[in-house]
């Protein structure tokens, strides 16, 4: 399932309009990257976290040619799956 | 951030009273947990991809009193960020 529909099957459930459910969905998902885009963290109870995982820079090497290459600092989103969701899908 | 947080954006970007954003975020929510659990991904393009993956059952360690025990086969779900978002966190645009 893509988000486009998530937000109409969501209209369908609720009743609501799908330009509501468009603009609910949309803001639910931009608020978690704006929040890790900040620095911060987020927890949804029972789907699950999302926090900030940082790496290190590492010269690594391109295994085709042997060349080596900087791989610079990075971070990432990881998320950690929530216990309802995590028993859910594990059944 | 917390649910609730996001609730409060919603309140204020929408006509919803603060228990439709709610209701209407927990509907989401559920909606999104039963695609998984009926072996469904779920994309929302511009932050991620939530997977299935079946995990096969490994040999594990307590690490506290240290005996070996097996972790069943079970599966998972896994999230990958879209490149888009994996770029904005590292100042690629």
């Amino acid at each position: 399932m893509n988000k486009s529909e998530l937000i109409e099957e969501l209209a369908e459930r609720t009743g609501y309009n799908p330009n509501l459910t468009d603009k609910t969905v949309r803001i639910f998902f931009d608020r978690i990257k704006f929040a890790l885009n900040a620095g911060d963290k987020v927890e949804i109870r029972g789907f699950g976290s999302f926090t900030l995982k940082k790496y290190k820079g590492y010269i690594g090497r391109n295994p085709k040619t042997g060349e080596t290459a900087e791989v610079k600092p990075k971070q990432l989103p990881v998320f950690r799956t929530g216990k309802d969701l995590r028993s859910r899908v594990n059944k | 951030m917390v649910k609730v947080d996001i609730v409060r954006a919603i309140q204020l970007g929408t006509d919803l009273q603060f228990g439709e954003a709610e209701k209407l975020v927990n509907d989401m929510l559920e909606m999104i947990k039963e695609k998984l659990e009926n072996g469904e991904d779920v994309l929302i393009t511009g932050l991620g991809k939530f997977e299935l993956r079946n995990k096969k059952a490994r040999p594990g360690r307590d690490p506290k009193s240290k005996r070996d025990y097996e972790i069943s086969a079970r599966r998972v779900v896994t999230f990958h960020p879209s490149k888009v978002w994996r770029d904005e966190l590292n100042n690629k645009n």
